[in-house]
């Protein structure tokens, strides 16, 4: 749906150049929600903007629903934009303008006849839960809701993608909740590709399905977001999962590391799905001559599945805790990994 | 010491004329020209460095003339223009001249203002440039740009006042003729009252168009 190739951004600016975008490759599947996380200044908003065009790369093409935009004329390009819808951090709507005429301007910009502006109009802010708001201005509205009728504008045109520039970034945890929910409902009703650009891994963790690490142009790590959140790959990959789950050994858990012995030992076991942390130890204990012990442990969700982080204490003889841990290795259905914390 | 005032309100109506017509034609140069100045900037709509340092050296130029020496040189052309130097349609050529750059500044000091996200949105969905400065950028300034116009029309009543050094009438010429000139002091003062009602009045007038147009 939309795939990135070579694409390389640069800015002059005072004749120093700097690199927004540095060779970035990336694919995005149709109907997929793709996240993409970076630090201020990694290029995020850059590569959202290469996608319609806001800015153009300085070489690499963009390929959106099999078209390499940057080939149209300003013509097809601007019809090309109404496929691609566009949600922004701050809004962006006319202030001088109501609700009913923001949501209805890129139909009034194709010159669309009054009844069908109006039936598609209260159409979509039936669906962002705002009809009764038709008529007032946006400065009359909370963050909340100026982001809906920002995401009704950005539907009008029945978009097959929509990119979304740090959304939820101006909002409370609450709304950024129900804005969340919306876009997965938008992504699932009408099977739109949602390109998410943020810095924070809650809304990653919320409703991506996969994630890009962006960091000073360059896509550092991608795959799922179960994937990155079980093995995070990189530091900054590994910050960011620890900012919304947190992995950090504490310190008391580390004096127990220091004090291990070969008949007592401390692992970390990853693990995903809510039938899998609890019975996989008491089956142990059950199964094993050993002691088991849970010293620390964070369980967050991912996409409504429960994905934990256990710290456990084995006490026992040392064969038999190897034995554990190699019953452990072969259920590889729920145990994503199992790491020896060695002091 | 009687006061003529059939003749105050003659002079009252060539005020009102000079100013409502050279408002018209100077709004339409400084409007033009205001958007121009805009668009043409670097990282804008048609970004165009040339066109851009052109149109901003004349309004520069104009902007430094001072009216009552801009009145005098643009004779020839306004001899050209009305056919006379002398009167209240001569006195609207230079009017014009000096106003519509000043509107120009203040209209793209207007559309300056106007957030850069929203011209962003209109981009994104796909606008034409036209489109993007008449039904993004103009509305979302208007505002704003009824207040610049409100400051502009002010600026002109002082102008036409100066119109009367070519005999152009008017409330100013009245009041430096009879009141200055002639030491008739009531004229002066009755002149000058009624210029001072007209600003306050167009001030509220504009403010409150303006604060209308912002919201419904």
């Amino acid at each position: 749906m939309i795939t990135f190739e070579n694409v390389t951004k640069i800015y002059e600016s005072a004749g120093q150049q700097v690199k927004a975008l540095d060779e970035v490759d990336l694919h995005i599947e149709e109907g997929e929600i793709y996240g993409v996380i970076g630090f201020s200044g990694a290029g995020k908003s850059s590569l959202v903007r290469c996608v319609n065009l806001l800015e153009r790369p300085t070489s690499g093409n963009v390929i959106v629903n099999n078209q390499n935009l940057q080939c149209l004329s300003p013509k097809e390009l601007r019809e090309a934009k109404r496929h691609i819808g566009m949600i922004f951090q701050h809004f962006n709507l006319l202030n001088s303008k109501t609700v009913f005429t923001n949501v209805a301007m890129p139909l009034l910009l194709m010159k669309q006849s009054k009844k069908e502006v109006e039936q598609r109009v209260y159409e979509l802010l039936e669906f962002v839960g705002l009809r009764d708001k038709a008529a007032d201005y946006p400065d009359q509205l909370s963050g909340g809701q100026k982001q809906r009728v920002g995401i009704a504008r950005a539907l009008a045109t029945q978009p097959s993608v929509l990119l979304c520039d740090e959304a939820t970034s101006a909002l409370d945890p609450q709304t950024t909740e129900s804005i969340l929910k919306l876009l997965k409902r938008i992504n699932q009703a009408y099977n739109i590709t949602i390109l998410i650009i943020t810095h924070e891994m809650g809304v990653i963790r919320e409703i991506c399905d996969k994630v890009a690490v962006l960091d000073q142009g360059k896509v550092i790590e991608s795959g799922s977001v179960f994937e990155v959140f079980a093995q995070p790959k990189t530091e900054i990959a590994h910050d960011f999962v620890s900012t919304v789950m947190q992995d950090d050994i504490p310190e008391s858990v580390h004096q127990l590391i220091q004090s291990q012995s070969s008949t007592n030992r401390i692992y970390r076991i990853v693990f995903v799905g809510d039938s899998a942390g609890a019975p996989l130890l008491s089956q142990i204990a059950k199964r094993f001559d050993v002691e088991v012990n849970v010293l620390f442990g964070s369980i967050t969700e991912l996409q409504g599945t429960p994905f934990g982080n256990l710290i456990v204490k084995f006490e026992g003889d040392a064969k038999e805790i190897n034995r554990v841990i190699m019953d452990i290795n072969q259920q590889e259905v729920t145990v994503k990994e199992v790491l020896e914390d060695a002091g | 010491m009687l006061v003529d005032w059939n003749q105050i309100l003659a002079a009252l109506g060539e005020t009102i004329t000079m100013v409502a017509i050279s408002l018209l034609f100077a709004t339409v140069i400084g409007l033009t020209l205001g958007i121009l100045l805009v668009v043409t900037r670097k990282g804008h709509l048609w970004e165009n460095a040339a066109v851009f340092n052109v149109l901003n050296a004349i309004v520069n130029v104009f902007r430094s003339i001072p009216f009552i020496i801009l009145m005098v040189a643009v004779i020839p052309f306004t001899r050209l223009l009305v056919g006379t130097s002398i009167g209240t349609a001569a006195a609207i050529v230079p009017m014009v001249l000096f106003s519509g750059p000043y509107i120009a500044r203040l209209i793209e000091n207007s559309l300056l203002e106007v957030d850069p996200g929203v011209m962003e949105a209109a981009q994104a969905m796909g606008a034409t440039p036209r489109q993007i400065i008449m039904r993004f950028l103009i509305p979302e300034a208007l505002s704003s740009l009824l207040l610049g116009l409100t400051i502009a029309t002010i600026g002109l009543i002082g102008a036409s006042a100066m119109a009367g050094a070519i005999g152009g009438g008017g409330l100013g010429d009245l009041a430096i003729t009879y009141g200055y000139q002639r030491f008739d002091t009531i004229v002066m003062i009755i002149t000058v009252a009624i210029l001072v009602v007209m600003v306050q009045g167009l001030q509220t007038a504009g403010n409150i168009l303006s604060r209308k147009v912002r919201r419904r």
